[in-house]
């Protein structure tokens, strides 16, 4: 039988809330309006007590019933006598009120409104440009102490994100390099071809892969692959308390855990757009040889007629300007995350857009640099 | 979730049995020939020096990882050789708080009461509401619903956290160090809420703990880990095994470390 309630008058002022059956939460138990109407509608009831004999069997449905009389109660001012009852039901709401609600708990359950809410998102990116310099500021410092030998870090710490930046990108940084040369030489040659100007393949490819695509595509891969990577290691360290335990020990979590990381991808940076420009004239070597019959001595005679050490540099310096971006970019969100899972997927997040948006201002700086200074 | 409160008795039967329990990670035998049987409505404890393998115990217990050897029994089926909708439903028998917390980080923390409610149970979301409220204040955490688990400290992170495990009036209840992090009242109220659960909705308890007063104000039934031979060494009533086992290491222990 599911739970079943009757309100019975012991005294005109004593109310004897009379409970039977199964009040178990998976029943449709009645509700505690009843009650309330009852109280309502006599305003002179001092005392509430309960007859639970018929109970049978109970749980947390029955507490839940339970817990709203007695805040009807406590609301007009009415005894309780819960001696009627179970007597672990009475346990249980004993232990239930030992603790009474925390009142001013500080926080606001109801969300600002509309300007408060523009203001505060204002402010917020207002302070972002601040905080941002704040950590450059952090970092410069920590590699003037890297030239003066005095940074804390651990050299093998150095050498495991050198080789997790470095050769473990090798795989996805040649597949991505080789079909951007692949590319690049088919939709170029066949513009050329109609001129009969086939040979000039090997400069365009090797000029866009040493100069702008070599760097730009490494960039792009390794903001995804690494500046995430950091986010997401230095999130979790930041959620699991492990930065302030450094701090704690009297280590800079900047020497420790920025500088390394930073450190690795600006070394790694050049060797990997370097490499992925061999790659890229290799692709465009295939495609001269397969698709459009030109012997690969006359494409290598042509590639190192083309090439001048100025665009090897170019490409290098861009690369190891958007490595230093990425890094930095990847750390910077690692450090600002909050504590919560959530808030690792948005450092991770922000982390790629913001070193993608970085990489994209500085290719655009740098490009317009190198056309000024006319290398 | 049949709770009988008013005729609950405890039946003879065994409700969860460890049978020739062997655990390892790898190669590595964390504890071999594991056997004790804990019967309805029993609060039994799981204690030893740490690192001996306690946690490891109430992972394999509760499924999240195999046995090298041996079976774990719920009402005499063998977890490990059910079905999977089998092994779901056995698993919906379970509350659980880890011994970090494990609050959902991102929920608030009536969310994460609220959780398995929405999932498992018809309530409806005044009801689930109610139901919050009340599992919250039974770990005297009410008017903290709407904190995330970040705003508010490890202690109550840990009460919260077992605030979700009673969530769905579990058959089955593990603990693991739930008392760790808690100030002295608040571990006593704990003491009480667990014999209370006991008591009057019959649940069985597992609990993980190193709290000597805890141990002998609620343990009916303790088993004892050795990290020194991978085993246990001593099983039964903790105040029985204070004053009489014959091994020394558990009466050590059990006397803090004074024979
Ligand atoms: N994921 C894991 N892989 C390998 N070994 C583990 C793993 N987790 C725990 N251990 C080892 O198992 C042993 C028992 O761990 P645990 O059950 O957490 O101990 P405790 O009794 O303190 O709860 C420890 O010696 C630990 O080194
Ligand atoms: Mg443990």
């Amino acid at each position: 039988m599911p739970g079943q309630l009757s309100l019975q008058f012991h005294s005109p002022d004593d109310l004897r809330v009379v409970l039977a059956g199964s009040w178990l939460l998976v029943d449709s138990l009645p509700s505690a309006d009843d009650v309330a109407l009852q109280l309502q509608s006599r305003s002179d009831v001092h005392r509430l007590s309960f007859d639970g004999k018929a109970i049978t069997q109970w749980d947390s449905g029955l507490l839940i019933f339970l817990a709203r009389v007695y805040q009807l109660a406590s609301e007009g001012r009415i005894h309780v006598d819960p001696g009627g009852l179970p007597e672990g039901a009475r346990r249980m709401m004993k232990l239930a009120t030992a603790v009474p609600p925390q009142e001013d708990t500080g926080k606001h359950s109801k969300p600002p409104p509309v300007l408060e809410r523009i203001g505060l998102r204002s402010l917020s990116m207002w302070r972002a440009g601040p905080e941002m310099l704040h950590f450059l500021g952090e970092v410069t410092l920590s590699f003037g102490r890297l030239f003066r030998g005095t940074a804390q870090y651990r050299r093998s710490d150095l050498m495991l994100i050198i080789e997790d930046v470095g050769a473990h990108a090798l795989p996805i940084v040649s597949l991505i390099s080789f079909l951007v040369g692949l590319i690049v030489a088919y939709m170029g040659a066949v513009q050329l071809a109609q001129f009969g100007a086939q040979i000039y393949i090997a400069n365009l490819v090797s000029l866009g892969m040493t100069r702008e695509m070599g760097a730009l595509m490494t960039g792009v891969i390794m903001a995804g692959r690494t500046g995430a990577a950091f986010a997401a290691q230095l999130g979790t360290m930041q959620v699991n308390e492990e930065i302030d335990a450094f701090r704690t020990l009297g280590f800079n979590p900047i020497d420790f855990l920025v500088l390394p990381r930073m450190l690795a991808l600006i070394l790694m940076m050049p060797l990997l757009v370097l490499y992925a420009g061999i790659v890229g004239i290799t692709a465009g070597m295939f495609v001269a040889v397969t698709v459009f019959d030109i012997s690969t001595f006359e494409y290598y005679q042509q590639t190192v007629r083309s090439m001048a050490w100025s665009h090897i540099w170019v490409g290098v310096i861009k690369g190891t300007v958007y490595g230093m971006l990425i890094a930095f970019a990847g750390c910077l969100r690692g450090m600002q995350c909050g504590r919560s899972a959530q808030a690792v997927g948005e450092a991770t997040t922000s982390a790629v857009v913001t070193g993608i948006l970085f990489i994209v201002i500085a290719a655009s700086l740098l490009t317009i640099l190198f056309q000024e200074l006319g290398i | 979730m049949k709770a009988n409160g008013v005729q609950h008795k405890k039946d003879p039967g065994g409700h969860i049995t460890v049978q020739d329990l062997t655990m390892m990670y790898g190669n590595f035998v964390i504890q071999h020939d594991l056997n004790f049987t804990i019967p309805r409505g029993d609060i039994f404890i799981i204690m030893g020096g740490s690192g001996c393998g306690k946690s490891t115990l109430l992972r394999h217990m509760i499924g999240l990882k195999a046995p090298a050897r041996g079976r774990v029994l719920f009402d005499d089926i063998s977890y490990w050789e059910s079905s999977s909708a089998e092994q779901q439903r056995i698993k919906r028998s379970f509350g659980m708080s880890f011994q970090s917390g494990a609050l959902w980080s991102s929920l608030t923390l009536a969310e994460n009461v609220a959780l398995p409610l929405g999932e498992y149970t018809d309530l409806t979301a005044a009801d689930i509401a109610e139901v919050v409220s009340l599992k919250l204040s039974l770990v005297g955490l009410a008017g903290f619903e709407e904190f995330y688990p970040s705003e508010i400290s490890g202690g109550m992170q840990k009460r919260a956290a077992l605030a979700r495990a009673i969530a769905l009036d579990p058959e089955i209840l593990f603990f693991d160090e739930p008392s760790a992090g808690l100030d002295p009242i608040s571990s006593r109220r704990l003491d009480d809420l667990i014999l209370e659960l006991r008591d009057s909705l019959g649940t069985t308890i597992v609990v993980v703990t190193h709290e000597l007063a805890s141990i002998f104000t609620i343990g009916d039934n303790a088993v004892f880990l050795d990290a020194e031979t991978r085993t246990m060494i001593a099983i039964g009533n903790p105040r029985t095994l204070r004053d009489g086992s014959p091994n020394p290491v558990v009466r050590q222990f059990l006397n803090r470390g004074e024979l």
